[in-house]
């Protein structure tokens, strides 16, 4: 079955009146038959039938087995994060998203869990920096908000020779566009915040894999814990998620559209988006991924003027996440980024005047039209002034 | 009348009323007495770096902030923070005030996911973990000889019923350089108040009195210390184990009648503890309101009420106590306590399997151990419903 009728036809739970949207199971807990014998599911933290669903759903999409849904992306990537022990490390690709990053390196290292930052599009570098003590490999490709390429099945490679788990976050492209677990991922890990819920109204996250017995360890400790989701909002993101392919087919294809325009703007410095022709690591992408995505950066060599264009945009809402029906604009450092600690930002922070565009599904040539406006409101001196005295 | 302009949660006196009004305004845009349910992910930002305090639902949600106002307001507290579940809450207390290599004292009968969360998860990143008689002051002053960050109390023990004495172990833990957690979730601050006792954390599982109608999972933390809340807030955000708005705003229907709930409960389960008492049938009784109780005046000082929760066990042992589960009607056999409803539980098969068993017997948590958790039916149909089931 293909990527499009799998987002519309939900596998049913044994819902006795077949509706067809499934029911919203906002209870705690269940009934059981008997003082001993119980059940499928007794109490929501440690299943509930809604976020079933909405697990097998995500699991199929990303054309896997088993799937477990937290109540954010970060809730998803500290639960994989319980698999280690002290002692043990990860390898993190060096432009990961500033809450991992934060993750990483201000809650982990209590615990005693190394991280190393690499440069994951060096498969090399990746292989060097492995040791006995890494136990996970932690990747985005595309990175956010440079997207860079780093080679799944390469990495994938790489992390098995060395017994350790490669983990990709497919948030940026969505399982329409890429599908890491065919690559030889281990985990894929999801803001489903983003394109899978794709209408700015459920925060959630997902690990996802094949691997039966990772499954039930990633799944004790969803219980154990306590951070899956919510029956409503499995509810919403199942909902959301029945117009996954035509919201990523529609994105894809403005954002491609803005990427060559941007491309054709003398302000601009350098564009970031796997589709352009001349994107480093453009052949490797085209590898492992259908499509190229709906997140777009660019850079024009001056903070201020990029400020300005950020605020200057009708259309695009300054407003940090990305991945929804409606276009965002933002500046990473200063707004999704900033929570990367002060001495990991020259290595690992974006540049200042970076602005990143998360293209939604308005007609696209409006959206090119509020850019060109917002181009030339910011290229007004006393605006690029004013801006100055703001900062 | 309070508005948004003028609202001061302390000039309420007393709990009913400050569990409808505490902590929490109208809706300042429309007036709306109900808070809104802001089912959003994040929020546009009117300039770079300028936002009206909320940017992005992992972060704050205004629902749940709503939720934790209210929740600070009713345990007389400036501070609370809201999770998707009680263990949720755990998780994060633990991942904020320990590292590696740190040791913490709990009571021996906590909740069963409580230990799990110690044993099996925390464990591995080198966290100790001693779990005493907490009720016993000389196995309290023994335990807090040794360096410990937190001592971690439940009152009454779940499903034991055994109390601490509050002020006690405040006075103990604070010479020992150790902060006071109290799981509260039992009584709630309608029945017991710890920190006015000397805790420093109040610990909840809303899902159940809080919330009260079995309708959504979540925890929260609770505390008069600014220096205390900004480290758990950190931690949340930092893990993304959040409260969701939709089950926020549920939860703050339900407290607002908690005052109310928790007397009928107590006075409820007063009625069918006095049953049981009288019954040939019974082999052991414990409940907090009996002036059998051994701990009776203890019970008295530090609590409003009995509360809803009995433990008894019938002549008979295992097999005894699982006939009568089986055969009771109107009384739900289902895990969680403190709803509407009268749920009856076997701990060892249900809510306590993951306790070991050494654990159990010396927490005197017995095989053949029923928990009741008398709800708000009329008692004289939970007493028909117990009497034909005993028979």
């Amino acid at each position: 079955m293909k990527t499009a009728t799998q987002c519309v036809h939900i596998e049913s739970n044994d819902d006795p009146h077949c509706s067809i949207s499934p029911p919203i199971y906002q209870t705690a807990t269940f009934r059981q038959p008997s003082a001993d014998e119980f059940g499928e599911y007794d109490y929501t933290r440690s299943g509930n039938p809604t976020r079933s669903l909405v697990e097998r759903q995500i699991a199929r999409l990303e054309g896997a087995e088993f799937a477990c849904a937290f109540a954010s992306g970060m809730a998803a990537i500290s639960a994989l994060t319980r698999l280690l022990g002290a002692g043990e490390e990860v390898i993190a690709g060096d432009d990961l998203y500033g809450g991992t990053v934060r993750l990483l390196d201000q809650v982990l290292p209590r615990q005693g869990i190394g991280v190393r930052y690499v440069d994951v599009t060096d498969v090399e570098a990746v292989r060097e920096a492995l040791n006995p003590r890494v136990r996970l490999i932690l990747i985005e490709t595309p990175s956010n908000p440079t997207m860079r390429i780093a080679d799944i099945r390469a990495l994938a490679g790489v992390a098995r020779e060395a017994g350790a788990l490669l983990a990709v976050d497919n948030s940026m492209l969505s399982p329409c566009n890429q599908k890491p677990l065919g690559l030889g991922a281990d985990v894929v890990i999801h803001s489903a915040t983003k394109f899978l819920c794709g209408h700015s109204d459920v925060t959630a996250g997902a690990l996802v894999t094949d691997d039966y017995d990772l499954h039930r360890r990633l799944a004790f400790d969803q219980n154990a814990e306590g951070a899956g989701l919510s029956p409503f909002d499995s509810w919403l993101l199942l909902r959301g998620m029945k117009t996954l392919s035509l919201r990523v087919e529609r994105q894809n294809e403005s954002a491609r559209k803005i990427a060559e325009f941007l491309s054709s703007r003398p302000e601009i410095v350098r564009v970031y988006y796997p589709g352009l022709a001349d994107h480093p690591g453009r052949s490797i992408h085209c590898g492992q991924s259908t499509g190229d995505g709906a997140v777009i950066s660019f850079t024009t060599g001056d903070v201020a003027l990029s400020r300005q264009v950020v605020e200057a945009t009708q259309l695009f809402d300054i407003a940090v996440s990305f991945g929804s029906i409606g276009s965002t604009i933002s500046l990473p450092c200063r707004m999704s980024h900033a929570s990367i600690p002060q001495s990991l930002r020259d290595r690992l922070a974006p540049p200042p005047d970076l602005v990143r565009l998360s293209v939604g599904i308005e007609d696209v040539d409006d959206l090119i039209e509020d850019l060109s406006q917002a181009f030339k409101i910011a290229e007004v001196p006393e605006n690029a002034q004013s801006a100055v005295c703001v900062a | 009348m309070a508005t948004s302009d003028n609202l001061e949660p302390d000039i309420y006196q007393f709990l009913e009323t400050i569990a409808l009004h505490g902590g929490t305004a109208p809706d300042p845009t429309t007036g709306a007495m109900l808070t809104p349910i802001y089912q959003t992910t994040t929020y546009r930002q009117p300039a770079v770096g300028e936002h009206k305090g909320y940017t992005y639902s992992r972060s704050g949600n205004p629902t749940v902030t709503a939720l934790e106002g209210r929740l600070a307001a009713i345990e007389g507290a400036e501070f609370a923070t809201a999770y998707v579940t009680g263990l949720a809450a755990t998780t994060v207390l633990c991942l904020a005030l320990l590292k590696a290599g740190d040791r913490v004292v709990l009571s021996q009968a906590v909740y069963g996911g409580t230990v799990r969360l110690l044993k099996q998860v925390l464990a591995q990143f080198g966290v100790e973990s001693d779990f005493i008689d907490t009720s016993d002051s000389e196995a309290l002053i023994r335990a807090l000889r040794e360096p410990a960050k937190f001592l971690f109390i439940e009152t009454p023990a779940n499903p034991t019923l055994k109390l601490t004495d509050i002020e006690l172990a405040a006075r103990l833990s604070k010479d020992a350089g150790a902060l006071l957690v109290v799981d509260n979730t039992l009584l709630t601050p309608a029945l017991q108040r710890p920190l006015d006792l000397g805790a420093d954390i109040v610990l909840h599982s809303t899902t159940k009195f809080i919330e009260g109608h079995n309708a959504t999972v979540g925890g929260s933390l609770i505390t008069r210390s600014a220096e205390l809340h900004e480290k758990l807030a950190f931690v949340r955000n930092a893990v993304g184990a959040i409260q969701a708005a939709f089950p926020a705003w549920l939860t703050l229907q339900g407290v607002k009648t908690l005052p109310l709930r928790m007397a009928q409960h107590s006075a409820n389960a007063l009625r069918v503890a006095r049953f049981l008492e009288s019954r040939k049938e019974v082999e052991w009784i414990a409940y907090p309101g009996l002036e059998s109780f051994p701990q009776y005046e203890l019970a008295k000082r530090q609590q409003q009420a009995g509360g809803a929760l009995i433990a008894f066990e019938v002549k008979g042992g295992v097999e005894a106590g699982v006939r009568l589960m089986n055969s009771v009607k109107l009384c739900s056999l289902a895990e969680n306590l403190g709803s509407a409803e009268t749920l009856i539980t076997h701990p060892v098969s249900m809510t306590h399997g993951d306790v070991p068993p050494e654990q159990r017997a010396s927490a005197g948590i017995t095989d053949g151990l029923v928990r009741l958790s008398v709800g708000l039916e009329n008692p004289d149909d939970l007493i028909a419903d117990i009497d034909q089931a005993l028979k």
